[in-house]
C-alpha cells in the first residue's frame, strides 16, 4: 500500500501493464493526469485532433496485439474520440481510451466541457469504467487491460473525474483480477472439431473462409497447415485479407462486394465452408439467405454471440481461433490425414483462378489502380505494414495488392472510417518502428486526418502515404454513376489542396509521381527517408472498382468489368 | 412468441441502462421489465418479457450473456416457472350498484381492494398476465381511470440444483 493521487496511480498502473507510450491531447479536465505523465517514463505523442489519437492507439493495438492507449479531456475531447472507439469496436481492436471528466460534484449540472461519455459510448465499447474513488483506479486499469485484450478484443473506456485524479488514497495494485460475468477463455469442444473434420472430408467442394479472427489470434501457421493438409482453397473476408499468403497456390483472395472474381465464383460453388473468425458481414456474403441455404457452415469464433447471428451453422466451435485450429491440425496429423491435389474441385478452382488472372479486364488508363498497386507490391518489402483509408483505393488494395506476409495488412473494415489509415499507420509505426509502414490512401480520406503529418514529423514516426488521388470522393462517385443515373453531387474535391505542398508545409516530403516508373522510384525514395513521405499519384477519376457485387445482392450476381 | 428472460446482473449503477440500450441498439423489443435486488445484495435480478422469434431470442440471450455485467441469463419456460405481475387499477364508479359489482369481481379474482371512494375503487391484482387481462376485460365496461403495472417477475420452479 502506498499513498498517492489518482492520477499518479493511473501512471503506475499503466507502467505495470507495460505501456510505454500514449497518444493524446491535454485539456482542463485531464491536466492532473498530464502532470503525472510529465513525471513518468511514458512517452506522450501529441496529436492535433483526438480522433487521430484513438486511431493511432487502434493501429498500435492491431499491430502489437496489446491495447493502444489514448488520452482525451472531457466534453469535446471525449466526443472527438467517439469515432475512433466505434472503429476499434467494429474491428475488434484492443484499445484503452482514458478521458478526463468534470469533477464528480459537477457531473449532471451541465458543467463547462461536460459530456456523458459513458452514456454516449455505451453501445460502442466492450466496457466502460467511471471510478468515483481514487482508490479504485489501480483495479480499474487492471480490469480494463484484461477485458480489452482477452477473448474478442475491443475498446475499453476509463472516464475519470478531475477530483478523482487529484484525490490521494492508499493504493493497492492487484496482480490479477477476476470478473464474475466475463469468461473469455473457452476451451473449444473437441467433438465439434471432429465433426468439422468429418464434414470437410465428406464434402466435395470445401472451402476455407478466413476472417479477421485469424489475424487477431495470429493463427497463420495453423490455417496454412490445415489448408495444405486437406488441400482446401482459402478465401478470406476483407478483414481477413492477409491471414493467408496471397501468393500461395491455394489462395483465392478476399470475397465480397469487391472481392476477387475467382474468390466469389468459387465461394458460390462450394458445398461446405470452414469459416474461421468471421462474422459473415453483409459486405462479405452479399445476402445472408443465399449463403446458408446452399452451404454446410462450420463456424469457429471466440464470441459465442456470433454463432447464428447472421448465418445458421451446421457445426459451431466456440473458442480462440488459434487454439481451435491447432487442435484441428493435431487431429489431422494424428489421423495421418493428408489429401492430394488431384480432384475435380481443385482443378476447377485452379482453372477459374487462372482464367480470371489472365482475362479480368483492367482499367486501360496508364495509372490504372491495378498497375499502381502491383508496382507498389514490387517495390515494398514483404514485411512492411500496410494500412488503408476508406474508399475506392481501399477496395483496389483488396483486389490488386497481394499480402504475402500474413498479418501485415490493416484497414477499417467494419465501420469504414475515412481518415483512419494515416493515423493508424503512425500508431503501427510506433508499435513496430523497424519495418516500413505505408498507408494506401485516397485524398478524400487522407484529407480528414492529414494534420497527423505534424505528429509523424515531430515525433519521428515516418510513414509513407501513397495517395491515389482522383480529385473526388471516388466511391460515392462510382455509386452515383452506377445507381443514380450519373447525377453527380457532393463528390468533386477538385485539385485542392496540393498534397505535395501540404506535405512540405509540415516538414514532410512530398513527391508527385505521374507514371508507374515514378511511383516505384518515389516509394524507394520514401523507404530511405527519415520523415514522412506523401506520394501524390493523379489517377483517373473515371475508374470504377470492379468486380462489384451490388449491396443486397448475392455474390453470384457479381458485376465484372466489360 | 412471448418469452420470459431472467437475468442476474451486478447490482450497480448503469446496468439497467446497458440492458435496455442493448435491446434498443439491436432492434429487439422489451414488453416488460422488472428489476430488484436479490438475496445477495451484490446482484439484482431482471425479469424481461419480449416478443421474439426463436432465432432472435437466441441472439438476445447470447448478447445479454456477453454483457460483462450480467452474471447469469436464463430463458424461463412458462410451464417450468412461476410468473406473476402486480397491477394497480383505478376503476370508475358511476352508480351505487357499480361498487358492489366491482367488489364481487375483485373477490372472484382474489384482488385486494385498497381505496374505496364514491366515484372510484382501486384494486390490486397479482396474477399471470392472462388472468390480469381477463379481469381488465371484465371491468373495462365500468371505465378504467388509471393503471400501473410492475412488469412480470418470475423464477423457475424447483430447487437450485434440481432439474
Amino acid at each position: 500500500m502506498e499513498k498517492m493521487s489518482g492520477a499518479r496511480s493511473l501512471m503506475v498502473a499503466l507502467e505495470k501493464e507495460g505501456v510505454e507510450l500514449v497518444f493524446g491531447l491535454p485539456g482542463g479536465a485531464n491536466l492532473p493526469i498530464y502532470d503525472e505523465l510529465y513525471k513518468s517514463n511514458i512517452r506522450h505523442i501529441l496529436v492535433r485532433h483526438e480522433q487521430s489519437a484513438a486511431h493511432m492507439a487502434d493501429g498500435f493495438g492491431r499491430v502489437s496485439r496489446r491495447p493502444g492507449v489514448c488520452f482525451a479531456t472531457s466534453g469535446p475531447g471525449a466526443t472527438n474520440i467517439v469515432t475512433g472507439i466505434a472503429t476499434a469496436q467494429a474491428d475488434s481492436a484492443p484499445m484503452i481510451a482514458i478521458t478526463g471528466q468534470v469533477p464528480s460534484k459537477m457531473i449532471g449540472r451541465d458543467a463547462f466541457q461536460e459530456s456523458d461519455i459513458i452514456g454516449i459510448t455505451n453501445p460502442i465499447v466492450k466496457y466502460a469504467f467511471q471510478p468515483m474513488d481514487a482508490a479504485e483506479i489501480p483495479e480499474v486499469v487492471k480490469k480494463a487491460f484484461y477485458i480489452s485484450s482477452t477473448g474478442r478484443p475491443g475498446p475499453v473506456l476509463i472516464d475519470i473525474p478531475k477530483d478523482v485524479q487529484q484525490n490521494e488514497a492508499e493504493m493497492q495494485f492487484p496482480n490479477e483480477v477476476k470478473i464474475r460475468g466475463y469468461h473469455p477463455w473457452v476451451d473449444p469442444d473437441i467433438r465439434e472439431i471432429e465433426r468439422a473434420i468429418e464434414m470437410l472430408l465428406s464434402s466435395e467442394r470445401p472451402i476455407i473462409l478466413a476472417g479477421g479472427g485469424v489475424i487477431i489470434s495470429g493463427a497463420f501457421a495453423e490455417l496454412q497447415s490445415i489448408a495444405e493438409l486437406l488441400m482446401i482453397p482459402v478465401v478470406t473476408t476483407f478483414k481477413g485479407k492477409g491471414s493467408f499468403p496471397e501468393n500461395h497456390p491455394l489462395s483465392l483472395g478476399p470475397i465480397g462486394m469487391h472481392g476477387h472474381a475467382e474468390a466469389n465464383k468459387m465461394m458460390v460453388e462450394a458445398d461446405c465452408v470452414l469459416a474461421a473468425g468471421s462474422r459473415f458481414s453483409d459486405r462479405s456474403v452479399g445476402t445472408f439467405e443465399e449463403f446458408e441455404k446452399r452451404l454446410k457452415i462450420i463456424h469457429m469464433d471466440v464470441d459465442p454471440a456470433e454463432i447464428g447471428k447472421n448465418q445458421t451453422t451446421t457445426v459451431a466451435v466456440v473458442g480462440d481461433i488459434k487454439a481451435s485450429l491447432r487442435i484441428m491440425v493435431k487431429m489431422l496429423v494424428q489421423k495421418a490425414i493428408k489429401r492430394g491435389d488431384n480432384n475435380p474441385w481443385l482443378k476447377k478452382v485452379n482453372e477459374t483462378k487462372e482464367y480470371f488472372r489472365e482475362n479480368l479486364k483492367l482499367h486501360p488508363h496508364p495509372l490504372g489502380a491495378a498497375k499502381v498497386l502491383r508496382k507498389l507490391r514490387e517495390v515494398l518489402p514483404h514485411q512492411s505494414i500496410v494500412t488503408t483509408e476508406v474508399g475506392q483505393h481501399q477496395m483496389w488494395a483488396s483486389l490488386f495488392f497481394d499480402v504475402i506476409q500474413p498479418g501485415t495488412f490493416f484497414s477499417s473494415t467494419g465501420l469504414g472510417t475515412m481518415g483512419w489509415g494515416f493515423p493508424a499507420a503512425i500508431g503501427a509505426k510506433a508499435a513496430k518502428p523497424s519495418v516500413p509502414v505505408l498507408d494506401i490512401a485516397g485524398e478524400g480520406s487522407f484529407n480528414m486526418t492529414e494534420n497527423s503529418l505534424a505528429v509523424s514529423v515531430l515525433d519521428n514516426l515516418p510513414v509513407i502515404v501513397l495517395l491515389m488521388n482522383n480529385f473526388s470522393l471516388g466511391m460515392v462517385a462510382q455509386w452515383q454513376r452506377t445507381f443514380y443515373d450519373k447525377r453527380m453531387i457532393g463528390i468533386d474535391l477538385k485539385n485542392c489542396p496540393d498534397y505535395v505542398k501540404i506535405a512540405e508545409a509540415y516538414g514532410a516530403q512530398g513527391i508527385r509521381a505521374e507514371s508507374i516508373d515514378e511511383i516505384g522510384k518515389a516509394v524507394q525514395t520514401a523507404l530511405k527517408s527519415d520523415v514522412a513521405t506523401v506520394i501524390d499519384v493523379p489517377i483517373d477519376p473515371q475508374e470504377d472498382v470492379l468486380p462489384f457485387v451490388a449491396p443486397g445482392t448475392p455474390l453470384k450476381d457479381m458485376i465484372l468489368p466489360s | 412468441m412471448w418469452s420470459i428472460i431472467s437475468v442476474l446482473v451486478e447490482n450497480k449503477p448503469g446496468v439497467l441502462f446497458k440492458v435496455t440500450n442493448l435491446f434498443r441498439s439491436r432492434n429487439y423489443n422489451i414488453d416488460s421489465i422488472s428489476v430488484g435486488i436479490t438475496e445477495n445484495p451484490e446482484f439484482s435480478r431482471m425479469t424481461i418479457t419480449t416478443s421474439a422469434d426463436e432465432k432472435q431470442l437466441n441472439q438476445i440471450i447470447k448478447q445479454l450473456d456477453k454483457m460483462i455485467d450480467s452474471v447469469e441469463v436464463k430463458h424461463l419456460e412458462e410451464k417450468m416457472s412461476v410468473y406473476r405481475e402486480l397491477v394497480l387499477m383505478k376503476i370508475k364508479v358511476s352508480k351505487p350498484s357499480d361498487s358492489m359489482e366491482i367488489m364481487n369481481l375483485a373477490n372472484a379474482f382474489k384482488c385486494q381492494v385498497h381505496d374505496v371512494r364514491k366515484t372510484s375503487i382501486m384494486v390490486e391484482i397479482t396474477a399471470t398476465p392472462d388472468r390480469i387481462n381477463a379481469f381488465e376485460d371484465l371491468v373495462r365496461g365500468y371505465g378504467i381511470l388509471e393503471i400501473a403495472r410492475t412488469g412480470l417477475c418470475a423464477l423457475p420452479r424447483g430447487g437450485i440444483n434440481e432439474d
